[in-house]
């Protein structure tokens, strides 16, 4: 672990606030680290805070409060140019929706080439094009398709042209906020598969933020499960598979179902609820279970999990 | 057994088997030529028969506004008694009206007038119109609480009150129309500006873009300006209309153009008072002004899905 992280994220927390009275703590203070060509996966419920963190992360939001350290840059508070520029060319989101992620009236070289515009990354034209030409077979497309338009293209291609505008600036880290979740299983796997081999050739370090545990499982080399915009716990993916403590962990690792009928037929989900179980994640801090896993829990609650 | 022995017997040749298919016929990708968005709706305007006739319609009438007046022999202001009320004839081809005026040179004079007035609003309405609501809209906040009430106290001020005030001032003649097209012409063209720059600076793209560090300018001209124009275009295009009749409504209540000038709303208003007796002279204005009306709506239309590109079929 002598490498420096590519990403230090340290106690951020990111509110907003609704009315005078009422203010939506969407991330209360969490803190992980992603080493350069590694994938960390962001877990946890719908509404937990896994979008507010991506986005908080890569600035479309102004962080409440903690440090995001970005290449050994912080990158949370004030920045100055050059920063913004390294964040804006070196860090890069994958969105959710593919439709809604590409400009309509734009052609896919241009919204490929966007990047490269904004930040004048090319000489002549037929280096930009050539650029776009390279992205375009890296994520499986080819280069007839530059000249079309987003609506010509299926949901897993638009998703590929997405991913191609967001590696076209060579990031070393990629936010994938859901990036599957809204294609079908066969191309999920087909859009994975193909994030996986862009990180061997290219060594990006992935935050990917999913709801699909099977998925996570598959990409990720550390996983961080996220609730109510607490991080309950982190680890990495055996750790937390093979040894989760906290129980909305293992109740959400009961809830993925088993291929085997047999044993779906005898699978238990356990059921979760914050309100009754009687947790208070304030008053949590971060207990060190082994190697990189740790769990969000009161000194009682560590003893009577690990038992 | 006859069978099996005679295909044993049977050696296959290289030639027996052809491809299915032929191999080229497969290759049907091919790389299309590059070329700029504005050529593709360019093509895609041409091929709707629609707006081309609208758009040649506007350019015979506006030739014929320019240079019928002075090419005819007649002035739109002669006044000459003897020869009142002529039935249109090879002299006066649209006749002559009540104070003996050609009717052909008044009526593209008049063509012109209204014609103008029609530019002048399209030019108030995008440049006040869209800029303001493009403002409030993208920046929103307090930027937008505040320009939102001021444009609310403009919009409650009557538009004949403004005219009136104005014309204590001012001389009653075209500039001083204009000045009070200005006034309040702009503001639903704002509004429509506004609401759409709200809804599409939500959207995923945009914030794409904003990850990707695209400035304010970046974001309004190449994001979300291209994803409005339809409303734009829609817009602007009933804004003419408006623009003509209103300028033909203050002409009827005094408060228009001074009594010599003409533009096709006083011909028309002039003509109606007396419909029964010289028909010609009210319902050749109104055809030309139908027929505008008519080709700046086609043009819209056409315009709208030429710059669609989900309109394209490849």
């Amino acid at each position: 672990m002598s490498e420096q992280p590519i990403l230090e994220v340290k106690n951020l927390k990111q509110y907003f606030k609704v009315s005078r009275k009422f203010t939506v703590k969407a991330v209360d203070g969490i803190s992980f680290k992603i080493m350069p060509g590694q994938t960390y996966g962001l877990v946890g419920e719908s509404g937990s805070g896994k979008s507010t963190t991506g986005r908080s992360i890569i600035r479309l939001y102004k962080p409440t409060d903690g440090e995001v350290i970005f290449n050994g840059k912080n990158i949370s508070g004030q920045m100055t140019k050059e920063e913004l520029k390294l964040l804006r060319t070196k860090m890069q989101m994958i969105f959710q929706d593919p439709m809604a992620c590409l400009n309509p009236r734009r052609k896919v070289m241009d919204i490929i080439a966007e990047g490269l515009d904004i930040h004048k990354e090319y000489k002549t034209e037929q280096e930009r094009e050539q650029k776009v030409y390279d992205m375009l077979e890296l994520v499986g497309l080819s280069k007839e398709h530059a000249n079309r338009y987003p609506h010509q293209f299926s949901g897993g291609q638009r998703q590929r042209i997405g991913i191609a505008r967001a590696l076209v600036m060579r990031p070393q880290l990629v936010i994938a906020d859901e990036a599957i979740s809204a294609l079908d299983v066969s191309i999920q796997a087909q859009v994975v598969n193909l994030m996986k081999k862009i990180q061997k050739k290219t060594n990006t370090a992935y935050l990917f933020i999913a709801h699909d545990l099977s998925m996570v499982k598959y990409i990720s080399d550390h996983i961080g499960v996220l609730h109510l915009g607490h991080l309950v716990e982190t680890g990495t993916t055996d750790e937390i598979f093979n040894n989760p403590i906290h129980p909305y962990t293992k109740s959400l690792l009961s809830a993925i179902p088993e291929p085997n009928p047999r044993v779906e037929k005898t699978r238990k989900s356990q059921s979760y609820d914050y309100e009754t179980s009687g947790i208070d994640y304030h008053k949590g801090t971060e207990h060190h279970v082994e190697g990189t896993h740790y769990v969000l829990a009161t000194d009682e609650e560590f003893a009577q999990w690990t038992k | 057994m006859t069978q099996s022995e005679a295909l044993k017997k049977y050696q296959f040749q290289p030639e027996d088997f052809q491809l299915a298919q032929h191999r080229d016929a497969l290759e049907v990708d091919q790389v299309m030529p590059a070329r700029p968005a504005w050529k593709d709706s360019i093509n895609l305007f041409l091929r709707n028969k629609g707006a081309v006739i609208g758009i040649i319609c506007i350019v015979i009438i506006t030739l014929f506004a320019i240079f019928a007046p002075m090419l005819s022999s007649w002035k739109y202001d002669d006044i000459n008694t003897s020869i009142q009320n002529i039935s249109p004839c090879a002299q006066h081809w649209f006749g002559t009206d009540t104070l003996g005026r050609d009717l052909w040179v008044r009526l593209w004079q008049g063509t012109r007038i209204s014609l103008f007035v029609a530019v002048a609003a399209i030019l108030i309405d995008v440049v006040i119109g869209v800029t303001y609501g493009m403002i409030s809209g993208y920046f929103g906040g307090k930027v937008d609480s505040v320009m939102q009430r001021i444009q609310e106290v403009i919009n409650s001020i009557p538009t004949l009150v403004v005219l009136t005030i104005l014309l204590m001032v001012m001389k009653s003649n075209l500039f001083t129309i204009i000045m009070a097209l200005a006034f309040t012409e702009w503001i639903g063209m704002s509004r429509i500006t506004r609401a759409q720059v709200l809804k599409t600076k939500e959207e995923e793209f945009v914030l794409a873009s904003r990850t990707l560090g695209a400035g304010s300018f970046f974001i309004i001209f190449k994001e979300i300006l291209p994803n409005i124009y339809s409303q734009m275009i829609i817009m602007v295009m009933m804004s003419i209309p408006n623009a003509i009749f209103y300028e033909a409504y203050l002409s009827f209540v005094g408060l228009g153009l001074p009594i010599p000038e003409a533009s096709l709303g006083t011909l028309i208003n002039d003509g109606f008072n007396t419909l029964t007796i010289t028909p010609y002279q009210m319902t050749i204005p109104v055809i030309v002004f139908s027929i505008l009306m008519l080709s700046f709506n086609l043009v819209g239309d056409g315009l709208r899905d030429a710059l669609d590109p989900t309109m394209k079929e490849m």
